[in-house]
Formats: structure tokens, C-alpha cells, sequence
């Protein structure tokens, strides 16, 4: 009788050490992972809305302009450069004896607006342009999924008429572009975007032109690496009577590439205008026919203030 | 079963004990500096979270990488998209102890010089960190300060050539953060 007790009560005992052992445990892992899990909790309760940024490297995807502003009192410079034709031989150099240049200043009077003015050697044309972030890709404590903003440029022709022909008043010199740029950055490496645009045109030397043309631009990016990302845009028009004889849709492919302060872009595209109203509405080049330009810009911005 | 009863009693008072001898701050700074022959960079931190437990001087840091604020906001980018590329690891985190706590009366108003030892994560790595810090006690208010040294390469964070003169090798990191008794 009394072996049998002293057998059971070691096993009793094992049982209650057991469960005593599972009230301790709490008590032990209450050390650092609880409290790492106890800063998780607070900083949830506190968190703030994520806004995508970089979406795209520089202000413009190839041609097309991308969703980025230039950053508060920053002013950003940029130089393009679009050689002559690829097929024009060795004879040019595949081009590269013929150069159009854009150089244009950005200012970004707030992270949300900025102001720019540009100059193309291309039918020696001025340019102002505005672009101002309407909705910012967010996630977190807020969710939206896209970017939006408003791109509007006004330039005007200085192109010296010939003699004989008629002279042609500043006004009708003017072409604007109104645009809507919405974008998404979908992951790290990977952002899309669409923009529809309406380029007006005050005076157009041919008759089967309309004045106002619609088009839809669509471009992305993928980053190659941390530094490197390979881009491309393409636009589409709707009423160009004289799409597939006199203009074309627009196509680039190019990289970015970033080197801290600088941006460079190299790329081809069958747009000899650099200018979104030419590049858009305008371009001439037949891909079909490797009517194809070689093409870099360079982005370099100064930081103007606090 | 009975005779734990007392005891089961003791350990919810741990818990309780536990509960009141940490100290919460929501808003700690941090600040790194890098000094380099071109440019120097600093980048300022307000909303790191961290606590103390004063019962066994283990001690931890949370904060957002993204949080990180520069005076040039492409530094901020780039910082973020190509050196510690904040998409895939959005967080850095601490988990130490003060290795001196035995030696210490933490409860009294005072300045005491602390050595802190623990796992540091910045950049997915992590690496084994032991500091000096200091630690002010006004009434309920703690108040931690402490200096120490980075080696950007320790965590894998890559420097391409062509700015290997805009930053610095090692970072001076400095942390200021005003404690206060957490409450659930």
C-alpha cells in the first residue's frame, strides 16, 4: 500500500511541476521579444501613411513626362540631346553629325508644383511648362492607389518664316499640351504609366490637320539594377488623319542611369522633336522604315534651399 | 494544486511589477553624420520607438528607415532606393541589454553611465554592438544619450566608386531619447 502511494505521488508531482512550468513560461519569454513585440503594437497605433516614391528616376519616362516633381527649391537642369537619323548611314555617322538640343530649368516651388522653362534648337522653339501632383500612391494609414498630376506646356515657334510666305502672328506661333498623368509604382523594380493628352495647336500648316489632337501615351520602367533602369513610352494618337503617311505614333526605348547627383538617360526613338507637343502629335520618324534617332539627356539638380 | 495558489498570486504581481518598470518614447531622436572629403551628410530621426524594462535592463529600438529626414530630398531618395533600400528592409531594430544594470540604482534621480551590448539589424544584417550611454533620471522621466559607430560595409550597404568621396566609410550615430513609464 504504502509503495504504491510513494509511486504515484512522484508522478503527481511531475504533472504539477508541469503545469506549474507552463505558468512560468509566459513569465520567461516576457523578455526582449515581447518587448520588440510590444514596440510593434505602439508603433502600429502611430503609423504613418506611406507615399511611393521614385517611381520613375527622372522627370521624364523617355519622351513622355513621368509622374516625378522636382523636390521642394530644388531646380533641376536638363540638357537633351537627339542626333540625326540612325539610317542615314556611315556617311553621318549614323547621325551623330547632326545634333538638336532641348535645355530646359525646372523649379519645384513646392514637392507638389513645379514651374519649368526649356528651349529647343528644334524649329527654335520656347517652352513653359507647369506640372502639379494632384493625388500621391499611398499606402498604410491611408490607401490610394495611384499618382495623379496635371502637365500643361505652352510653346511658342520662333522659327523665322521664309521669303514669300505669309507672316504668322505670335498667337498662331503657339501650340499647347494638356496632359494627365497617372501612375503606379507596383513594386521596387516595376512602375506603369498612362497619360492622355490633348495637344492644340493655334495654327497648323496643313490643311488635313485638325488643330487639336488626342492621344494616350503609355510608359514604364524596370530597374535593372539599383542604379540602372531600362524605360519606355509609347504614344498613341487618335484623329491624325495622316497617321501612317506623314506622322507616326511615337516609340522610345531607353535606360536611366543614376550616378548620385546626375540622371543620364540614353535612348531611340523614332521623334526627332524632343518638345512634348512635337513628340506627341508630330513625330515623324516610320520605325517601319528605321527612321530611328539616337538620343541622351542629362538630369543635374541643384539644391536651392532649406 | 492548492499549495501554488500563493504562488500563482506572485507571479500576476510579477506581471504587474513587469507592466510598471518599463519606460516607453514614442518620439526618440537619432541622427547619423557621415563626414566625407566632398560633402558632409546628416539625417535626422524623430519618431523612434524604444523601451527600457527597469526590472532587467533589457532594452530595445525600433524605427522606420524611411523616416530617416535629409536636408536634400534626392539624398532622401537615393538614400532610401539604392543604399538601404527601405522597400525590402523598411525597419532597423535594436535588441540589447544594459550589461552594468546589477551595478546600478536606476531608481534614483541621478546621471548614470550605462554599457549597453546587444544585436543591432540595419539593412537586413545583423551585427553584435557594445556601447557607453548615459542615462538621466528626473522623477519619472529617463532620459538616454549615446554615440557610437557605424561601418556602413558591416551591413552590406554598397558605396559605388563614383561617390566613394561624398560618403563616409563609418557614420557617427547619435541617440537622444526622453523616456516615459508605459502605460497599455
Amino acid at each position: 500500500m504504502s509503495t504504491w502511494i510513494s509511486c504515484t505521488n512522484p508522478i503527481k508531482n511531475e504533472y504539477e511541476k508541469v503545469f506549474f512550468l507552463l505558468f512560468l513560461f509566459p513569465l520567461l519569454s516576457f523578455s526582449q521579444e515581447d518587448l520588440l513585440g510590444m514596440l510593434e503594437e505602439e508603433s502600429e497605433k502611430t503609423a504613418e501613411p506611406e507615399y511611393a516614391y521614385a517611381t520613375f528616376k527622372a522627370t521624364r519616362i523617355v519622351n513622355t513626362q513621368s509622374i516625378e516633381n522636382v523636390p521642394k527649391k530644388d531646380l533641376l537642369f536638363v540638357i537633351q540631346h537627339r542626333f540625326g537619323r540612325i539610317n542615314e548611314g556611315i556617311y553621318d555617322l549614323f547621325g551623330l553629325d547632326y545634333s538638336t538640343i532641348r535645355f530646359g530649368f525646372d523649379y519645384g516651388i513646392t514637392d507638389r508644383v513645379t514651374v519649368g522653362i526649356g528651349r529647343s534648337s528644334y524649329q527654335k522653339t520656347y517652352d513653359g511648362t507647369l506640372k502639379l501632383k494632384l493625388a500621391r500612391q499611398v499606402k498604410g494609414a491611408k490607401n490610394f492607389p495611384l499618382s495623379i498630376s496635371w502637365f500643361f506646356q505652352a510653346s511658342l515657334v520662333t522659327l523665322r518664316t521664309e521669303e514669300g510666305e505669309p507672316e504668322i502672328s505670335t498667337q498662331q506661333r503657339m501650340a499647347y499640351v494638356n496632359q494627365i498623368l497617372i501612375a503606379r509604382k507596383f513594386s521596387p523594380k516595376f512602375s506603369f504609366q498612362l497619360s492622355p493628352a490633348l495637344v492644340h495647336r493655334n495654327l497648323v500648316m496643313d490643311e488635313e490637320q485638325p488643330n487639336d489632337i488626342w492621344a494616350l501615351g503609355a510608359g514604364g520602367r524596370f530597374k535593372l539594377s539599383q542604379r540602372v533602369s531600362l524605360n519606355v513610352d509609347y504614344v498613341y494618337q487618335f484623329n491624325n488623319p495622316q497617321k501612317g503617311s506623314v506622322y507616326y505614333d511615337m516609340l522610345a526605348v531607353g535606360f536611366d542611369i543614376e550616378t548620385g547627383g546626375h540622371v543620364f538617360s540614353l535612348h531611340i526613338t523614332n521623334s526627332h522633336g524632343m518638345l512634348d507637343r512635337y513628340f506627341i502629335a508630330e513625330t515623324t520618324g516610320d520605325i517601319t522604315n528605321g527612321d530611328l534617332y539616337f538620343g541622351f539627356n542629362i538630369n543635374r539638380v541643384f539644391h536651392l534651399g532649406k | 494544486m492548492k499549495n501554488y495558489l500563493p504562488l500563482f498570486f506572485i507571479i500576476f504581481l510579477c506581471f504587474e511589477a513587469y507592466a510598471q518598470n518599463k519606460y516607453f518614447s514614442r518620439d526618440g531622436k537619432i541622427s547619423f553624420y557621415s563626414k566625407a572629403p566632398v560633402e558632409d551628410i546628416e539625417a535626422h530621426h524623430n519618431q523612434v520607438s524604444s523601451i527600457i524594462n527597469m526590472e532587467n535592463g533589457d532594452i530595445v529600438f525600433s524605427m522606420l528607415i524611411k523616416g530617416f529626414q535629409f536636408e536634400k530630398a534626392l539624398m532622401q531618395e537615393h538614400f532610401n532606393e539604392n543604399y538601404l533600400e527601405s522597400e525590402k528592409y523598411p525597419k532597423s531594430v535594436f535588441e540589447g541589454r544594459i550589461t552594468n544594470f546589477n551595478d546600478l540604482d536606476l531608481s534614483k534621480d541621478g546621471e548614470y553611465d550605462l554599457k549597453i551590448t546587444g544585436q543591432l539589424t540595419i539593412h537586413g544584417v545583423t551585427k553584435e554592438y557594445s556601447t557607453d550611454a548615459k542615462l538621466k533620471r528626473t522623477g519619472d522621466k529617463l532620459q538616454g544619450t549615446c554615440t557610437f559607430k557605424v561601418k556602413v560595409a558591416d551591413h552590406k550597404i554598397k558605396i559605388p566608386s563614383t561617390v566613394v568621396d561624398n560618403i563616409a566609410e563609418v557614420v557617427d550615430v547619435n541617440v537622444d531619447i526622453v523616456y516615459q513609464p508605459y502605460k497599455k
